[in-house]
């Protein structure tokens, strides 16, 4: 159930719940997913990967790959013809390994046969003698500077502090604890898939890529197959869902250079296994916060200690770990702050991007802290809140000032307003399938304790630190047809639904065409930080306005009016003085106009060596409420409800913003409860969907929300970004309501880190820490 | 690869005995898993591999409830589908209920009694439901037909009393007089591999209470010094059972268990998890007592 009225629609534009271009595809499974690329005469390609965490690579040899039939080629780092390394920020990661493997699952080599078993019979041929090393597995190891570089970069991916206002203040009231927060994984359905076609003559090669960012994929491809990024034309295939997963090179440039070399198309799939080892996760963090409080809880300082486990390569966790140590104080004002952020290099698998991007980390900490001092002050964890809520004007703990409409006092009584679950435990009829366990059956009513937990946090959107991320959009009206033309990728967040909303609204036209998704356009950044409603919607939104002026100006030039005098209304043109009434469609006949446009957000600076810097460009909010219930002898848990009031700016599709406020807190209830990949001695353990598991109907609960609209001034349409914030804050609610149920049950419950585990509840003793 | 599809189990038997190393493939649900990991590789493109698929075979796909011998026989290829619904659900409640945790709906549509017995994982749901209830496995081949318990076809971790040639045609199951139920922790509330699962079975007439454990042993585990004692605690005629009777119950069934540690859970929390349903499902069997 939901609170918000998704409407009736009558025409789509900006505030009608537009439906997907793709949905009814995508339901009757036509849609067409880049793993369902392929064609006649194309290979397959396939990748020999590491198994151990670090070992000298002493020998290959691929020739036995080579003597089976079916066998078109083998490609190892010798034959890479550009750079030996890609990375988003750093460029530290081999194409394929050559000298040193740094973790389990490391490309080593690629092949391209005829078949999958012939790729899988070439993989197993080729021969790699191995001088094992021993990991680096402890984060604090690094820390410590006690462990040998697994990298010539060094193992300190990024050490930054934070020093704000008077380190030597103190409060009242004092709370700490180090929390722990385990690695969890994008775990998007459509797995990692490629086909890739060289061009006659082997000029240059089309990709047709499941990915988030079109051209940064282009200029890090390009670069290992030493061609000019013009060279390399990049196609959106179908993406069955990102979530950060796809914003790091994965397949890429393994099937292009299959391709090149054999001159054929060649198509690569991960399986759910390989697609584990395949791409970055969310870092493991190990946070310890301290709070300083007056004694009627007001937070007068903070510290913290953040170690982020980066595993083997860099990827984006210097960005990750910026965005979490400047989120520390979470949308609370905090006039004082001593914060310290390390992430480092081990031989765990690497980490980089993932939906909420080091606030999650982050979040669970400071919201853990805000209920330790509710406790301690005798509040209720909604007061706490509120008393200490972050206004627009505040000034953060990295000194920049707060710009952007900041209504987080409105999220969290909004949220605290919302309507509890009417059925008691277990449903009205005692359903022991609704009660924790479920299907497990494990459970009576009596054995269940219920409980509710509160939680905020606030969410930077966009890039950060200097970072100019902007976005291009093309928009050609012609004879009442709109098409648009973006490389904005889309990743389920429904850009293909608003891009054409927008034009709607701007241009009064109904018939609006999405060229296709390719690098024939500019660049739009990246589909991740919450960015791209803003930044495409900024870019689409100014590329129709432009083609509307000219439209204007051709209408006043041939009616003998002030263009300035025009206006849209519905589908038609009038004038100020109403003598003017002409639809857009006979306005336009005849005539093209097109016209391009970048959207630059405002720019943001480095942080220096005390953290201080005006490193973000907007914030959104967001308040979540969980109620759970718990059975606290088995440790298992059935989460209600959850209710959330989100800072969104402004609606404009509001079924797409339900999609992504439900989506987000099914990935934020995953983390709470059981989402994890678990590493033993560096290897991984639950790479499938039997022990990597995620909610299902059953754990799933309701949502109940409301959007709170506050229209954004800096933002081209009023609305902010709402794909993280509900993964964000939902987790440490969710922990927050398993505490309350626990202590209902005369327990003391720690619960310090996620996911929670059974054995957490009940108080067995954790396993030692890995 | 040679795939048969046999149409009666004249046929699978005469396609088993010719072919030595013949796969079996019922729902797929287990077997199309450890293709897909690469547990099981079939040789490509043509090694000489053949698949026996059985589910054209309608005397397993069958069951019948052969109300003198108070027994339900399963055809090896009875779906979990099947088994959750009624009438079998009310004959076999506990197993039901096992069959109702199986997977997802689609998994339960394929995935059949037999090929959950036959893979013999200690985390298969129907086998310590068939363990307590003392169910017998008939197992056929063109040398013939032979019968034993479900407790001795299983030998350990993915390993069984089969013999090369053989199928298992059914399962015989006794229809009991008393509640029985079973109970499975997961780290989900749905579609998840037991951790530790428990069946407690009772026959009131015989005042029987069976307990077997799943995914605390190699094998399912029977707890005979639990049933032992439960027998002797519970108050027949009033159907009720001590609270404190009831705790010591789980603790006698978590000292049969020899749970260990892997990436699921800890043998603490398995032989924990034991005590705890064990308790509870004789509580269910016995509700008169005080908690
Ligand atoms: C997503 C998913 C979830 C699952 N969840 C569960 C769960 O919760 N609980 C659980 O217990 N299992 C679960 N399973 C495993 C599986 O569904 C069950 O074990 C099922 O009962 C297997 O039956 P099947 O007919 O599919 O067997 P198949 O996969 O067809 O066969 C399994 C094995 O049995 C052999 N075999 C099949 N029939 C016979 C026969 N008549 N005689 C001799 N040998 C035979 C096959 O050769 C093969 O070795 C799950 C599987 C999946 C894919």
């Amino acid at each position: 159930m939901s609170a918000v009225d998704t409407g009736t629609r009558t025409r789509d534009v900006l505030g009608a719940s537009a439906l997907r271009p793709d949905g009814i595809a995508k339901v009757q499974g036509t849609f067409q997913f880049s793993s369902d690329l392929g064609g006649d005469g194309v290979l397959w390609g396939a990748t020999l990967r590491s198994p151990h965490p670090h070992a000298r690579i002493i020998r290959i040899d691929v020739s036995p790959a080579w003597k089976i039939a079916g066998v078109e080629s083998v490609i190892t780092a010798d034959d890479v013809p550009g750079q030996m390394t890609y990375g988003l920020i750093d460029q530290d990661q081999p194409v394929f390994a050559s000298d040193v493997v740094r973790f389990v699952g490391e490309p080593i080599a690629a092949v391209a046969a005829d078949h999958p078993e012939t790729c899988r019979r070439a993989l197993a041929a080729i021969v790699v003698e191995y001088e094992v090393l021993e990991p680096v597995l402890d984060p604090e190891a690094v820390v410590a500077g006690t462990a040998p570089a697994i990298h010539p970069n060094g193992n300190v991916l990024r050490h930054q502090r934070i020093l704000h206002g008077d380190p030597s203040v103190t409060g009242d009231i004092v709370v700490e604890a180090t929390y722990d927060i385990g690695m969890q994984d994008q775990a998007f359905l459509g797995l990692e898939a490629a086909l890739a076609i060289p061009d006659p003559g082997g000029g240059g090669v089309e990709l047709h890529i499941a990915t988030q960012w079109l051209h940064e994929d282009r200029k890090q491809i390009a670069d290992c197959l030493g061609m000019a990024p013009e060279q390399v034309r990049l196609v959106l295939a179908g993406v069955g869902g990102a979530f950060g997963a796809r914003e790091d090179i994965s397949l890429q440039v393994h099937t292009c250079l299959l391709a090149l070399r054999l001159g054929r198309p060649v198509r690569m799939h991960y399986s759910r296994a390989e697609s584990f080892l395949g791409h970055v996760h969310r870092h493991p963090a190990t946070i310890w916060m301290r709070h300083h409080a007056t004694a009627a809880g007001e937070i007068v300082k903070v510290e913290a200690r953040f170690v982020f486990d980066g595993g083997a390569y860099a990827s984006t966790s210097s960005a990750v770990l910026l965005n979490a140590i400047t989120h520390t104080q979470g949308p609370y004002r905090c006039p004082n702050a001593v914060v310290d952020g390390w992430a480092v290099r081990t031989n765990h698998l690497p980490c980089g991007a993932m939906r909420g991007f080091g606030v999650v980390q982050a979040c669970f900490a400071h919201e853990s802290q805000l209920d330790k001092l509710a406790e301690a002050c005798g509040l209720d964890p909604v007061e706490i809140r509120v008393r200490n809520v972050m206004h627009t004007g505040d000034r953060m703990i990295t000194g920049q000032v707060m710009q952007n409409v900041a209504p987080i006092e409105r999220c969290l009584r909004e949220t605290a307003a919302l309507p509890f679950p009417d059925e008691p435990v277990g449903g009205h009829d005692g359903d022991v399938m609704r009660l924790p366990g479920g299907a497990g059956r494990t459970a009576d009513v009596g054995h269940v304790y219920r409980g509710i937990g509160y939680a905020a946090a606030m969410k930077n959107l966009m890039y950060s630190e200097g970072f100019d991320d902007y976005s291009t959009a093309r928009c050609r009206l012609a004879d009442g047809v709109v098409t648009l033309k973006f490389a904005t990728a889309e990743v389920g967040q429904g850009f293909v639904t608003l891009a054409p909303q927008i034009a709607r609204d701007v241009l009064g036209v109904d018939e609006v065409v999405l060229d296709r998704i390719d690098t024939g356009v500019g660049s739009a950044g990246s589909s991740s930080a919450s960015r791209q409603t803003w930044m495409s919607g900024g870019a689409v939104n100014a590329a129709c306005i432009a083609v509307r002026d000219r439209l204007f100006e051709h209408v006043a030039a041939r009616h003998g009016v002030e263009a300035a005098s025009l206006r849209i209304d519905g589908i038609e043109i009038v004038d100020e003085s109403g003598a003017l009434r002409l639809s857009v469609a006979d306005a336009s006949a005849g005539v093209e106009f097109d016209e391009t446009r970048e959207y630059h957000h405002p720019p943001t600076e480095d942080l220096d060596e005390n953290g201080q810097g005006n490193c973000h460009t907007a914030f959104a909010f967001v308040a979540h409420r969980a109620v759970v219930d718990v059975d606290p002898d088995l440790g298992l848990v059935k989460v209600v409800q959850v209710a959330t009031a989100q800072d969104v700016g402004r609606v404009l599709n509001p079924l797409s913003v339900v999609g992504q406020v439900e989506g987000g807190i099914a990935q934020g209830l995953g983390l709470a409860v059981m989402e994890e990949i678990v590493q033993i001695d560096g290897r991984i353990r639950n790479a499938s969907f039997t022990d990597y598991l995620l909610p299902t109907m059953l754990d799933m609960p309701p949502v109940v929300m409301s959007f709170v609209e506050e229209p954004e001034p800096l933002a081209p349409l009023g609305a902010k970004g709402v794909g993280e914030p509900p993964t964000i804050s939902s987790t440490p609610a969710i922990v927050a309501a398993i505490r309350d149920a626990l202590r209902q049950a005369g327990r003391e419950p720690r619960l310090d880190r996620v996911p929670v585990r059974p054995i957490d509840i009940i108080g067995v003793h954790e396993r030692p820490r890995t | 690869m040679t795939v048969l599809v046999p149409t009666s189990l004249d046929e699978a038997i005469a396609g088993l005995a010719a072919n030595g190393g013949a796969t079996l493939l019922a729902g797929g649900t287990d077997l199309m898993v450890e293709v897909n990991e690469g547990h099981r590789h079939f040789p490509w493109p043509d090694d000489g591999a053949t698949i026996i698929a059985l589910h054209r075979v309608p005397e397993l796909a069958t069951w019948t409830y052969d109300v003198p011998a108070a027994t339900v026989v399963l055809g090896a290829g009875v779906t979990w589908a099947t088994i959750e619904q009624p009438p079998l659900r009310d004959l076999v409640p506990a197993l039901a209920e096992a069959a109702r945790t199986v997977g997802s709906p689609q998994i339960r549509n394929a995935g059949t009694v037999g090929g959950n017995l036959a893979t013999c994982s200690p985390a298969g749901d129907g086998l310590p439901v068939l363990a307590a209830l003392d169910a017998d496995v008939t197992l056929l081949s063109a040398g013939g037909r032979r019968t034993m318990p479900v407790r001795d076809f299983m030998l350990g971790v993915k390993r069984t009393a089969l013999q090369p040639g053989e199928l298992i045609e059914s399962i015989t199951v006794p229809v009991l007089q008393g509640w029985q139920g079973y109970s499975k922790v997961g780290v989900r509330n749905a579609m998840v591999i037991a951790t530790a699962s428990a069946c407690v079975a009772t026959d009131v007439p015989s005042r029987s209470i069976r307990i077997a454990l799943g995914s605390v042993a190699p094998t399912v585990v029977r707890c005979p010094v639990a049933e032992q004692f439960a027998v002797e605690r519970v108050d027949w005629d009033a159907l009720t059972v001590d609270a404190g009777d009831a705790v010591e119950f789980g603790r006698l069934a978590a000292a049969a268990s020899r749970p260990i540690d892997d990436h699921r859970s800890s043998a603490e929390y398995r032989r924990h998890a034991v005590a705890v349903m064990a308790q509870r499902l004789l509580q269910r069997a016995f509700p008169g007592g005080e908690r």
